[in-house]
């Protein structure tokens, strides 16, 4: 964990005060609704369909035990005993009141939190691989870079009105955990053949409405150039980013429309005039970061543990969670589990006040008193001793936290949709429990292998549709609820030959309750082409193209005519 | 007179704004007084705009470019930045150029949606002069400029990263 120093704390307290006049200005009458509502998005306070929604930020996921048995006391004073992890390592409360939101703020700064910034047209949250610090790949650790960036973004005076929301990834890992090439700014840590660290830098990545894959206009920033560098794209976009349209107004329209050669000389020129100026980090800086953040503490082990091997080849039930939900660790003897927020009948990443505590005590004696929040929604233990990985499932299972589905079709991404959320056109959470209930009954999760299925209930595509090997879209059809399916995205580089895209549609959409039959069609053809167990679905899509598939869903011509017939009569 | 908020204080404003008329076309030029033109207004009407015994100001909207006018900073008693809708955040980078950049050391003002909320980080990239909108109360904006005890970030007012000085602390 960083840990605040007197400023950093004294900043968020200001946050906190400064808010609380703000909304007492609101409620008396003194500041406008259309004034207000900057102020409050900058601060994570959505009005929703039925009450407020306060985002709060997990800086890059991590989390200490303390804070979570904090965001587990909030979710059970001020709002209704739970909270939805989101797809930005975030945590939501959907129950608010929004008079009660300074107290809530203050709350959380007695933690070192705060909810700056998650929400309106300026830097958002950065996120990275949750597995930053303890990976087997890791080339730096991006928890560092991401403080770095963290406090050079939080209340960065010239990019408060951006023409939209900004969002930046670090990945500091061989495989990209962080789906760099899909947001505004992706950082990827490289070394140099000197061993020294630096930056790809990626930009125009990007999904919601027009998914675009982002480009690289840097392949190797000098790490002291980091923030100059990211100044430079900023102002770029501040100044010429379209600010006439919502819908075009993201730094990937700009850098399509200038071609991103041209953006690439428009930033170089920008930072002429930045490079070596006083916001150059330096080795001082970077070190006083690094010295701020506590990391658990490791013993000294000999290599795998022999009990847990012995565990393993003993208790199949156990060695199928290990299998999908704990990863190697760097360090000999160690792992990472992730405990699953995807149990089936629970929305996807939601968790309780209960089960929030319960983690954090599973943190605390099982994991040094850390845990990080994952992009897929998950909460991950980092550092665990092998040893005690068969106490901890045993633990894990009791609290309904031990799906062993990760990487799985039942591992759903999804937005919180139309049950909460107001710009959404349709619901999500019934049709991830549809799917989910599925393919539970027919225990056919476990040949599937891995496949992402991701779920947003509208085009901000929150729930990452665009790049879930199989991704549905909730769209709006004369006021129903209909579904769109694509296949083929991909959310980075997690292995070689596999890198990010943006899923193809197969064709015209569903009724919800079509869903579960169609993905089983997808997953039958899946499995009658697949050469080995070892080819994935998303390799099976990429090999034959997306033809076979949309033949299996919707049949020959003939049968299309029909299927088309038979929803004009439904809707 | 109009009261603006300049160096922290509540003053009287000398200006007069002149604005383009409501279809675009340039509006009469008075004979004296001090004045703050629009861009295309300068652009057009340079001579007799220089010949005039009062003092000159200039207006950039949101989306001028500082480029245009650095050859003649000089010429210029202040130049104001405007912001059509508050949450329209390019002046905030105009501010930073013709500082940074193209060395404006006069008047910088902020004008249009401006009002309390803004003032502490238009005050860090680089304004030193605040024409609120109308119907805000000045005396509760000074209040703004201590939102905050400091910046992370290098900005005008503090051309070092709180980096740099916490490591001198």
């Amino acid at each position: 964990m960083y840990r605040y120093d007197e400023i950093d704390q004294r900043l968020v307290d200001e946050r906190v005060a400064q808010f609380r006049d703000q909304t007492q200005r609101f409620l008396t009458g003194k500041l406008s609704e259309d004034d207000f509502r900057p102020l409050r998005l900058r601060n994570g306070l959505y009005i929703q369909r039925f009450a407020p929604m306060l985002r709060v930020a997990i800086p890059y996921g991590l989390l200490s035990s303390r804070q979570l048995r904090t965001l587990a006391h909030i979710a059970r004073k001020w709002d209704r005993g739970y909270g939805h992890f989101s797809t930005r390592q975030n945590i939501q409360y959907n129950w608010p009141r929004l008079e009660d939101v300074p107290d809530i703020l203050a709350e959380l700064a007695t933690v070192e939190m705060h909810a700056i910034q998650t929400s309106g047209n300026c830097v958002r949250n950065i996120t990275t691989d949750h597995f930053a610090g303890v990976a087997r790949d890791e080339i730096v650790d991006s928890f560092v870079w991401c403080e770095l960036l963290r406090q050079w973004s939080t209340f960065h005076p010239e990019f408060n009105y951006l023409p939209r929301k900004f969002k930046i990834a670090v990945n500091g890992a061989e495989a990209d955990r962080a789906a760099i090439f899909l947001h505004d700014i992706g950082l990827q840590a490289v070394r140099d053949s000197a061993g020294e660290v630096g930056f790809r830098v990626i930009v125009g990545g990007g999904m919601g409405r027009t998914p675009i894959v982002g480009h690289v206009i840097r392949e190797f920033l000098p790490w002291q150039h980091l923030l100059t560098y990211v100044e430079a794209i900023l102002h770029v976009y501040n100044r010429y980013g379209r600010r006439d349209n919502l819908y075009k107004a993201r730094i990937k329209i700009l850098v399509k429309e200038r071609t991103p050669e041209k953006f690439r000389e428009e930033v170089e020129a920008e930072w002429a005039h930045r490079k070596d100026g006083s916001a150059t980090l330096t080795v001082e800086e970077v070190q006083r970061v690094e010295g701020r953040f506590t990391r658990p503490q490791h013993e000294q082990l000999a290599g795998d543990d022999a009990g847990h091997l012995a565990r393993l080849a003993a208790e199949p039930a156990f060695a199928a969670w290990a299998r999908r939900n704990v990863q190697p660790h760097k360090i000999p003897g160690y792992a990472a589990v992730t405990l699953s927020l995807k149990k089936t009948g629970v929305p996807p990443g939601d968790a309780t006040s209960d089960q929030m505590d319960a983690v954090a005590e599973l943190a605390d004696r099982y994991s040094g008193g850390e845990l990080r929040v994952s992009h897929e929604q998950n909460l991950i233990l980092a550092d665990v001793r092998q040893s005690q990985l068969h106490a901890l499932w045993q633990e894990a299972k009791a609290l309904g936290l031990a799906t062993p589905n990760i990487g799985l079709i039942t591992n759903i991404i999804a937005c919180p949709g139309g049950d909460f959320c107001s710009l959404a056109n349709a619901k999500s959470i019934p049709v991830a429990q549809a799917i989910q209930e599925r393919f539970d009954r027919l225990d056919y999760v476990y040949d599937i292998g891995e496949l992402d299925l991701n779920i947003s209930g509208c085009m901000n595509s929150c729930g990452h549709h665009h790049v879930g090997h199989i991704g549905i879209l909730g769209v709006d059809k004369n006021g129903e609820e209909w579904y769109q399916i694509s296949i083929g995205g991909n959310q980075g580089l997690t292995r070689p030959g596999a890198p990010a895209a943006v899923g193809k549609v197969i064709g015209p959409s569903f009724a919800r309750d079509q869903i579960p039959d169609v993905i089983e069609k997808l997953i039958g053809l899946y499995l009658e082409q697949r050469e080995s167990e070892a080819e994935r679905f998303i390799d099976v899509v990429w090999r034959t193209g997306i033809d076979p598939f949309k033949k299996r869903v919707y049949g020959t011509h003939h049968q299309r005519q029909e299927h088309r017939n038979r929803s004009l009569a439904a809707a | 007179m109009a009261l603006i908020i300049k160096d922290r204080n509540i003053v009287t404003d000398p200006w007069l704004r002149l604005e383009l008329n409501a279809d675009r076309s340039l509006p009469e030029i008075p004979p004296a007084g001090d004045v703050i033109v629009p861009l295309a207004l300068w652009q057009q009407r340079r001579e007799p705009l220089a010949a005039r015994p009062s003092r000159l100001g200039i207006c950039l909207d949101s989306h001028e470019e500082p480029a245009v006018i650095a050859e003649d900073l000089k010429l210029f008693g202040v130049v104001a930045v405007n912001f059509p809708k508050f949450t329209d955040g390019r002046g905030y980078s105009t501010a930073r150029l013709l500082r940074e950049r193209y060395g404006w050391k006069g008047e910088l003002r902020a004008v249009g949606d401006v009002f309390r909320d803004q003032l502490f980080h238009l005050a860090s990239c680089g304004f030193n002069s605040f024409a609120l909108r109308d119907g805000e109360d000045l005396q509760d904006a000074l209040g703004a400029f201590r939102d905050f005890s400091d910046t992370y970030q290098a900005t005008v007012e503090q051309p070092q990263p709180l980096f740099r000085r916490r490591r001198l602390a």
